[in-house]
């Protein structure tokens, strides 16, 4: 028995949103008389945080505290339209919404605040703290919360905005391809560490180093969340995934997760990674998107980590211990 | 990190914020669309086709009318317009094809063909193990090149060759940038090679399902965890012959997805089924649902062909790909153009040229999952570099810097590069793994090209 180490590396980069655009999606703010700024969307969220990571978007642009914004998505009757969660699009396009939407309301707010405080709107700043100052007086300043009431019971005035965003649909040329695909890219490399034990064909990875550059983080957290999420899938993509093991008969087919391998905690290896922040001027306050793209470059490094240990030109996924064996038989067959 | 490429957080945005639902989802309290609870709910089990191809001579229905507690029984005549998926026609990029109940044909064992609607699970799943279909089985065919060869068992007749026909009748979404073929013959090194991937399952923790309510107010309310519900509620609504302004969707919060919950499996079945029962439906994939009826992630086979300098520069690359999309198009060709106007990846290549095809088997159909139509692309291309590093015995970090994409760069796609960040997140890998690069490879920078 041996086992056998390798490393192997791969980069990659993603495209952000709808393939060919035509995807809108919408938010509606407005500011309750209970002192909350509620968010109405249509979107989904999957586990991944949208619901946080658009509360940190509209608070940042609004001006407000986090605490005081909620989301309320998942309702096509009181949110506006939503082209789903998918295509690595949520962030980007209805964070965009939301500052919009956010934008406009917080408009609303400071005009109120400008008549409480008989100066120009244009002259308000906010402190993200529940308070609307002068700028450079900050003791001339009205609360958040007392705007919001003065709004409703004594100015009449509904502080409230609206955001839709929309990237056009653009058509692909059938012959060129010519097309204007994605809004933005983001990218990765991984480095990835394995050990390969020859006699079971069992690959262990022992490692997975990677830089992302995905714009703008709105949360720190939750990229790292998705990125050693995704990491965890790509390593069952490559190691062990598949609905069809024998493809393409369709024979052995798995019925449940007893019979579907999936890579679980004890073979998870540790993560590591870098973050870059190269802002995109097309995205909410320069975020690109972090959804589908760390499940990509872990899978090629793995495998170019294998063939390295192994000397193998194993080019298909996923690479099982059958794998591996047989290839190592034919290694072994080809070298007498 | 780099301080160069971090910005300052503000007072909400780039802030570690703790993820809002995490003490509820850990401890099992967040509200799913199952925890809705609704008098009176039916349950709705489908009895599939048994085999992967055959024409359908006689359904029968009658015993599963009989059985203990069934309220109503689906064929495709209680599906009263569009007798087909819509999917992406809404968007304009595919043509319905696939009927929500098979009609005269099934095309792949586990076809939908009777919805069985009961008082309780066990009294739908016994009242669709009684349905009798009798078929006149075909020959099927389970391999892309088995596919497309002359004389296969052929799936539709529109697409007698077993593949889809991208507009202007073309066979392949194409892409053709520069002079490939030219490229090719003043090319030191020709490197090429064939990539493939399997079907994968999207594997949510919570399968996909969906609650349709009759309303008083002629109404429908469809409790779903569709990853898409605007969507999904115009589709249900065309399937179901109604107008979506009589649907109202209510999710937004699903336990995973990954591209398992973009199909419309679920929702315009549970709403047909409220529709004819005129009473709450449940309908929720199980496990094995999920495992073996359910979209995967289609098989990718990609073979690249590249013309390459002895310094490393790659002048050509030609991709040819096969997606087996399986018995229906779903929504493949939209994987397939996006894999097209990836190609040839995050490098600079001056002559591209790629053909993509979705080619029909009998398989259970495919769809999206995370990384659609990029991720097979990703692992071909970044196989592929390995294989062109060794060929030239370059160092496959070198070969990447050199290739990598600049801003201003023409993409083949016709676009020029402005966001580039390839070379930064290499050399950052670099500095991450311990690799020690060269001094001039140190240098390198996404906005411009050293030495040309």
């Amino acid at each position: 028995m041996a086992k056998k180490r390798g490393t192997g590396m791969a980069a990659v980069s993603y495209p952000i949103g709808m393939h060919l655009g035509g995807d809108p999606t919408g938010a509606l703010v407005h500011a309750t008389s209970g002192g909350n700024f509620v968010v109405a969307m249509s979107s989904v969220d999957l586990g991944q945080g949208l619901k946080t990571v658009m509360a940190q978007i509209a608070a940042e642009a609004l001006g407000v505290p986090l605490d005081t914004v909620i989301i309320d998505t998942g309702d096509t009757d009181t949110g506006p339209h939503c082209s789903g969660t998918g295509a690595s699009r949520t962030t980007h396009r209805a964070g965009n919404a939301v500052i919009a939407a956010a934008k406009e309301a917080r408009s609303a707010m400071l005009d109120v605040a400008a008549e409480m405080l008989e100066v120009s709107a244009a002259d308000l700043e906010t402190d993200g703290k529940g308070n609307i100052h002068v700028a450079g007086v900050e003791e001339k300043s009205v609360s958040v919360a007392e705007t919001v009431q003065a709004g409703t019971f004594q100015f009449g005035k509904t502080i409230a905005g609206r955001g839709l965003f929309l990237v056009p649909k653009s058509p692909q040329d059938p012959e060129t391809g010519e097309s204007d695909p994605h809004s933005t890219q983001a990218h990765a490399c991984t480095v990835a560490e394995v050990e390969v034990d020859t006699e079971s064909g069992e690959v262990e990875v022992l490692s997975l180093k990677s830089a992302y550059e995905i714009g703008r983080q709105i949360n720190p957290e939750l990229v790292k969340g998705q990125i050693v999420g995704g990491a965890w899938m790509a390593i069952g993509h490559t190691l062990c995934e598949t609905t069809a093991p024998y493809y393409p008969t369709t024979e052995h087919a798995p019925l449940d997760f007893l019979n579907y391998g999936m890579t679980g905690v004890a073979e998870m290896p540790e993560v590591e990674c870098e973050l870059l922040e190269f802002p995109s001027p097309s995205g909410p306050f320069g975020a690109k998107g972090v959804g589908e793209m760390v499940a990509n470059s872990p899978i090629p490094a793995i495998v170019n980590a294998i063939n390295n240990a192994l000397d193998l030109d194993i080019s298909d996924i996923p690479v099982t211990p059958e794998v591996i064996l047989r290839a190592l038989d034919a290694q072994a067959a080809g070298a007498d | 990190m780099s301080e160069k490429h971090k910005i300052e957080a503000g007072h909400a945005v780039g802030q570690p914020v703790t993820l809002r639902e995490l003490e509820s989802h850990v401890k099992g309290q967040t509200v799913y669309y199952e925890d809705v609870k609704v008098p009176r709910m039916l349950h709705l089990k489908v009895h599939r086709s048994s085999v992967a191809h055959a024409r359908i001579l006689d359904i029968d229905t009658s015993r599963a009318e009989q059985s203990d507690g069934v309220v109503s029984v689906l064929t495709y005549r209680d599906v009263p317009a569009t007798k087909v998926w819509t999917h992406f026609e809404a968007v304009g990029i595919a043509p319905g094809a696939e009927p929500i109940l098979a009609l005269d044909k099934v095309r792949w064992k586990g076809e939908p063909i009777v919805a069985v609607v009961a008082e309780s699970l066990k009294q739908a799943e016994d009242g669709a193990a009684k349905v009798k279909v009798t078929y006149e089985k075909l020959a099927s065919v389970f391999d892309v090149d088995a596919a497309l060869a002359p004389g296969a068992p052929n799936l539709f007749d529109c697409w007698p060759d077993n593949h889809y026909l991208f507009p202007d009748d073309h066979a392949a979404a194409q892409i053709r940038f520069g002079d490939a073929e030219k490229a090719f013959a003043e090319a030191d090194h020709i490197v090429e090679h064939v990539y493939n991937t399997r079907p994968i399952e999207q594997a949510p923790i919570e399968t996909a399902g969906c609650v349709a309510v009759p309303g008083s107010d002629g109404r429908f309310t469809l409790y779903t965890n569709s990853q898409s519900l605007s969507n999904t509620r115009n589709n249900a609504a065309e399937i179901a012959g109604i107008s979506p302004a009589r649907l109202h969707l209510i999710g937004g919060t699903a336990g995973g997805g990954f591209g398992g919950k973009v199909d419309m499996a679920i929702e315009p079945m549970a709403l047909l089924a409220a529709m004819k029962s005129k009473r709450p439906v449940k309908y929720r994939f199980t496990r094995e649902d999920e495992m073996t009826v359910s979209s995967t992630r289609a098989a990718w086979r990609v073979s690249i062909k590249d013309g390459v300098m002895q310094d490393g520069r790659i002048v050509a690359r030609y991709v040819t790909t096969h997606q087996d999309v399986g018995a229906y198009l779903r929504n493949s060709i939209y994987g397939a153009f996006k894999h097209a106007s990836h190609m040839p990846g995050p490098y600079t290549v001056p002559n591209v040229s790629a053909d993509v095809f979705c080619v029909f088997t009998n398989r259970t159909p495919s769809a999206a999952m995370r990384g659609f139509g990029v991720m097979p692309a990703s692992f071909a291309i970044e196989m592929q570099m390995d294989r062109i590093a060794k060929a030239l015995r370059m160092d496959p970090w070198q070969l990447r810097l050199k290739n990598a994409f600049r801003n201003g760069d023409m993409k083949a796609h016709r676009r020029e590069v402005w966001d580039a960040a390839l070379v930064e997140t290499i050399q950052a890998t670099a500095r991450l793994s311990g690799k020690d690069l060269p001094e001039d490879y140190k240098q390198m920078s996404s906005q411009k090209r050293l030495g040309s």
